[in-house]
């Protein structure tokens, strides 16, 4: 399984769609169909970055009995926080499982926890905030069997809010933690 | 009180000229507001006229202007109507009449256009009162240098009224947000003649003038996380200095201006570390189990004032330059952040939570017991910075919808907002004298 991994790594290489992506953890990433193939998003049709040609004609196996990152893109990945906390709350323990699992279960994977705040109080407080609670969330993963080497720990503060808007609802959307693909 | 100043068009293309190339990044709004607003009135303000310069209208600026919005905006001067007086640097005024307008100070003067293309500035200040001469000055510019040297005059004319130097001629940096553009922009201390710095497709936070106002410190996403970057305004260069595991942010210069203190979170946790001008290995300040963050030195160079929720919740501390325990000096609300220093070390300007409101108070550090006071009614108040002569704050609090740049005396009495363009404006930083 884990050969069968490598080459689906060095496909993703190859095709270099997911500019930051090393491991099929996004949208961008190959298509795993059940026949045991995979499909590079836009290998083959010309289209996209990746005209070369030994991309085109390039296709990795891979085996979806295995358990490791099989539907990974359908684990839940935000944690969201109480004003000024970075408490991961109970709520969130089931997003915490299943990505601790996904990363015990293949220690291959990477991952990067980017924290977030609302837009309310200091840019440098906020990614001071953001940070914890980034460091939070990779403290509940490895306490579940995650490896401390598997994640970062990163923070935007308040720049990045997942919405705009100057209200209760906005601000509680942009408290959070985004765990994604590294 | 809204005071407005007809929009020259002259202004406008001098403006659109010399900003040049850097329409394109900034979206220059077609019809900038040339002035000043001001809420409330002062305790002790100094009448003064400032009568029009001669031939001013021959150049693109207008001195008298500047003049008059910058002493109104410092808080210690009120303007009184010139009426349709005709004087300039070299009239013996008739002392009687501007004290039946109740002028306690007189300035007049005059704009020359040189063979050389240069504009020679001249003016003269009267003691309306005594009815004597205080002094005047006679300055060459380039026309890119008028509003400088009327910024300059503004200072002579704030010295030698109040004893204490003006801050007019000094520069702010401060970031622009528009959509998914951000720029670093330097611009006079009335918030006029904004150049940009940086432009960047990533936020840009919390700019820090070196001591001697010739870089700034910032940090820039650019790399996908937060790093610290020193930029020499002038040439454009530019060197990161902090780049570790995890986030690097919060630069603030020592007043020697080799080194400054930086909040770092490559050991976890965001804490304080101090590291050299050039970068190098930096030097842990603080050991806590919480946030450090948004240090400042106080202008002796002793102490640095902190934010830190060791205690549970966001205070302000402090501790000596060279780490150490620290001791709490916020105790009033729960969520006390951001501050800023006074440069003689007696007062502390932050910003509160009461509720949903982020209000900007200040403390006097002078007066053991003294409770910090508000002196805003807004409640989006974020990041003070002192002038360098410590009589004003310039921060960026929401109105109107979006983020503006405010200044307002330590009493709260007198804000002017700065001009803005359609962009938010963010971290503002005032920069030192010595322009």
């Amino acid at each position: 399984m884990k050969t069968l991994h490598r080459h689906l790594l060095t496909a993703i290489a190859v095709a270099s769609l997911a500019a930051c992506s090393s491991v099929p953890l996004d949208s961008q990433a190959p298509v795993e169909s059940r026949t045991g193939s995979t499909v590079v998003p836009g290998a083959g049709s010309g289209s996209g970055a990746n005209s070369a040609g030994t991309s085109q004609t390039r296709v990795a196996p891979v085996d979806v009995t295995g358990t490791s990152n099989v539907n990974f893109t359908n684990l839940p990945k935000v944690v969201y926080f109480d004003f000024d906390s970075y408490v991961v709350k109970d709520d969130y323990r089931p997003v915490i499982e299943a990505n601790a699992k996904a990363l015990a279960s293949n220690r291959r994977m990477h991952m990067s926890v980017q924290g977030h705040t609302d837009d309310r109080g200091s840019s440098e407080y906020n990614l001071a905030l953001g940070q914890r609670r980034a460091e939070a969330v990779v403290k509940s993963l490895t306490l579940l069997g995650a490896d401390p080497t598997q994640l970062e720990a990163v923070s935007f503060g308040e720049e990045r809010p997942a919405v705009q808007g100057e209200n209760e609802e906005a601000w509680a959307k942009n408290r959070r933690a985004e765990l994604a693909s590294r | 009180m809204q005071i407005g100043f007809n929009p020259l068009s002259q202004i406008q293309l001098s403006r659109r000229s010399a900003c040049g190339s850097l329409l394109a990044l900034a979206a220059w709004p077609a019809a900038a507001q040339f002035r000043v607003e001001i809420s409330g009135v002062g305790a002790t303000q100094l009448p003064i006229a400032i009568v029009r310069f001669r031939d001013e209208d021959k150049a693109s600026q207008s001195p008298s202007a500047i003049i008059r919005a910058d002493l109104e905006r410092s808080g210690a001067f009120r303007a009184v109507d010139p009426g349709g007086a005709s004087l300039d640097e070299t009239s013996r005024p008739d002392m009687s009449q501007w004290r039946g307008r109740a002028a306690d100070a007189l300035v007049a003067g005059s704009v020359t256009r040189l063979a050389d293309g240069r504009f020679d500035v001249r003016f003269k200040l009267w003691d309306v009162v005594k009815g004597n001469e205080i002094g005047g000055q006679s300055n060459a510019v380039d026309a890119s240098e008028l509003r400088l040297a009327a910024h300059r005059i503004a200072d002579f004319i704030y010295e030698k009224l109040t004893g204490e130097k003006g801050v007019f001629s000094t520069r702010i940096a401060y970031v622009a947000r528009s959509g998914q553009r951000h720029t670093l922009r330097v611009a006079d201390a009335d918030g006029e003649n904004g150049q940009v710095a940086l432009n960047s497709p990533q936020p840009i936070i919390s700019p820090a003038w070196s001591p001697d106002g010739k870089e700034l410190a910032y940090v820039s996403f650019e790399r996908q996380k937060a790093v610290v970057f020193v930029h020499n305004v002038a040439t454009g260069a530019r060197r990161p200095i902090a780049d570790f595991r995890g986030s690097n942010s919060a630069p603030a210069w020592a007043p020697d201006g080799e080194r400054l203190v930086v909040t770092l979170s490559r050991e976890g946790g965001s804490q304080l570390f101090t590291i050299g001008k050039n970068g190098g290995e930096p030097r842990r300040l603080t050991s806590s189990p919480a946030i450090d963050t948004e240090a400042e030195y106080t202008g002796d160079g002793r102490w640095i004032y902190f934010t830190s929720d060791r205690g549970g919740a966001p205070q302000i501390y402090r501790m000596a330059a060279g780490g150490g325990g620290a001791e709490r000096v916020t105790f009033s609300g729960a969520y006390n952040i951001s501050p800023a220093v006074s440069p003689d070390g007696k007062t502390l300007a932050y910003v509160t939570r009461s509720g949903n409101a982020f209000r900007l108070v200040v403390l006097d550090l002078a007066t053991p017991g003294a409770q910090p006071q508000p002196i805003t009614d807004t409640s989006d108040d974020e990041h003070p910075s002192f002038a360098p002569n410590g009589r004003l704050l310039i921060y960026a609090t929401r109105a109107g919808g979006r983020s503006v740049l405010m200044t307002t005396t330590l009493d709260g009495k007198i804000k002017a907002r700065l001009p803005s363009q359609t962009a938010d404006l963010r971290e503002p930083v005032w920069g030192p004298y010595g322009r």
